[in-house]
């Protein structure tokens, strides 16, 4: 079969610019907000009181146990039906937001965990509270644990905002989608959004490495 | 008695359980002002738990600590916040493994705390921190990262550390066991200064020529209670109890039968 190289060429353009106006600051609000949920259920999961670490594991659990599409689909669909509506920008964050909550979780609440306690200890015992010990002692030297496995969620959570075509979001995919439908070159259009897709994900891996440089200049390699 | 003739630290019968294992039964201990008291003892004997107890790493399941003037711990009840921050403000700790914080240079480690906590300008916490680490050998090391010092630099940064909160009293959790043998000389004799310069002081340590030329007061401590305690020159080289002369024995006589 021939593939329409032109049209090819002139919709490179209007399927990254749906990338860069939709797939990228749906992303980045949502892993930011994600991150914020995040830390909150994993220090409810270490939390010293029962019913506390009985929430952050009921959160988790719901999260990790259903999928993505079915999440997205209760807020943009079956919340209206409850009387809440909620339009499709806020809906796809919303959705993103609490999923990449869920899975960030257990990764930051394994990166606590994997600071020794002497660490603690020496932060209450210059007299830091604790929260101050989590913030100025523990949290930095857990971010460095944390990044890889946060950046393989980010670049999931980048391709997984494709799903937020189907809430009518304008992102990447649901202008590759309005192209090849009104084109028919599927071949074309849906090979030119899979390659868009791994350009992001080519620099986010790159972007990782240099952080991951940069966060480990202090220990012994 | 004039609370200027008080001790600086009164422990009072103090008792701390962990599950079945009952490692402090009822110990007593007085640290005067400009005192040196260190605590031998064989491992498990329960001598690291009280001086985690001086400084609110423990919480006692009973008995009193008491810093003059003012702070009087009863363990019989909850021990609040505000008493963990009062043994804090009172005392400082330096630790087996030195605990360094890794991810900031040397003067950020010893800065941040009394900057934060204590509340000092940025450049006087900076100024006295320069003095503690010239003091200590280590004046060009303040903005290299914990990783790039020795063992015996660590802790002498770990003593500043803890010297630039002030405290009242300073703990020393067998400060020199991790060290390589040839770095230990480096820091006891930082430790040995601090005691001449009358700094009040418990250590919990293993080096006992070191306690007998440093210490006023040494404690046996063994199975949670002290055995036996007097002056260093005593307990060291005549002690009375059966259970010290034979720790001593295998401390200092480690192949002989």
């Amino acid at each position: 079969m021939d593939i329409d190289w032109q049209l090819f060429a002139d919709s490179f353009w209007p399927i990254l610019v749906g990338g860069a106006t939709g797939t990228i600051p749906l992303a980045l609000s949502s892993f930011a907000i994600g991150l914020v949920i995040a830390l909150g259920v994993a220090l409810l999961r270490l939390s010293p009181l029962k019913p506390l670490r009985a929430v952050g594991w009921f959160y988790v659990s719901v999260i990790r146990g259903t999928p993505l599409l079915v999440q997205l689909f209760f807020i943009f669909y079956a919340l209206p039906a409850l009387g809440w509506v909620v339009p499709p920008w806020p809906s796809a964050i919303l959705a993103f937001s609490l999923n990449v909550g869920g899975y960030a979780a257990e990764i930051i609440r394994a990166a606590i965990l994997s600071v020794p306690q002497g660490q603690w200890e020496a932060g209450y015992t210059v007299g830091y509270s604790k929260a101050q010990t989590l913030w100025r002692v523990i949290l930095p030297q857990a971010v460095r644990v944390a990044v890889p496995p946060l950046s393989n969620t980010f670049i999931s959570l980048v391709k997984d905002t494709s799903l937020a075509s189907v809430v009518l979001v304008t992102e990447l995919f649901r202008v590759a989608r309005q192209i090849a439908t009104f084109s028919s070159e599927f071949v074309a259009i849906y090979l030119e959004a899979a390659l868009i897709y791994w350009l992001f994900c080519l620099v986010l891996a790159w972007g990782q490495g240099r952080i991951e440089r940069r966060l480990s200049r202090h220990v012994v390699r | 008695m004039s609370s200027a003739e008080k001790p600086l630290l009164q422990v009072t019968g103090l008792r701390k359980r962990f599950g079945d294992n009952e490692v402090l039964r009822g110990i007593d201990l007085e640290v005067r002002r400009g005192q040196v008291v260190a605590i031998i003892g064989p491992s498990g004997s329960g001598k690291t738990t009280v001086l985690r107890s001086l400084n609110g790493l423990e919480v006692p399941d009973g008995g009193e600590i008491a810093i003059e003037p003012g702070l009087h711990l009863d363990f019989q009840y909850p021990l609040t916040d505000a008493h963990r921050y009062g043994l804090r403000d009172r005392s400082a700790m330096v630790f087996q493994n030195y605990n360094l914080f890794p991810h900031r240079t040397v003067l950020q480690n010893v800065t941040d705390a009394p900057i934060r906590v204590r509340g000092l300008p940025r450049a006087q916490a900076v100024a006295e921190a320069e003095a503690l680490l010239a003091r200590v050998g280590l004046a060009e090391k303040r903005d290299a990262y914990p990783y790039e010092l020795s063992g015996g630099q660590q802790q002498r940064v770990g003593i500043v550390r803890a010297l630039a909160l002030k405290p009242e009293l300073l703990l020393f959790d067998e400060p020199t066991s991790a060290l390589d043998p040839e770095l230990v000389g480096e820091v006891l004799q930082v430790i040995k200064e601090l005691a001449d310069e009358g700094w009040t002081m418990v250590i919990v340590t293993h080096e006992i020529s070191f306690a007998r030329q440093v210490a006023d007061e040494v404690l046996f401590i063994d199975g949670g209670v002290v055995v036996e305690r007097g002056a260093p020159k005593r307990i060291l080289t005549d002690p009375q109890e059966e259970r010290t002369a034979r720790f001593l024995q295998r401390l200092l006589h480690p192949f002989d039968d």
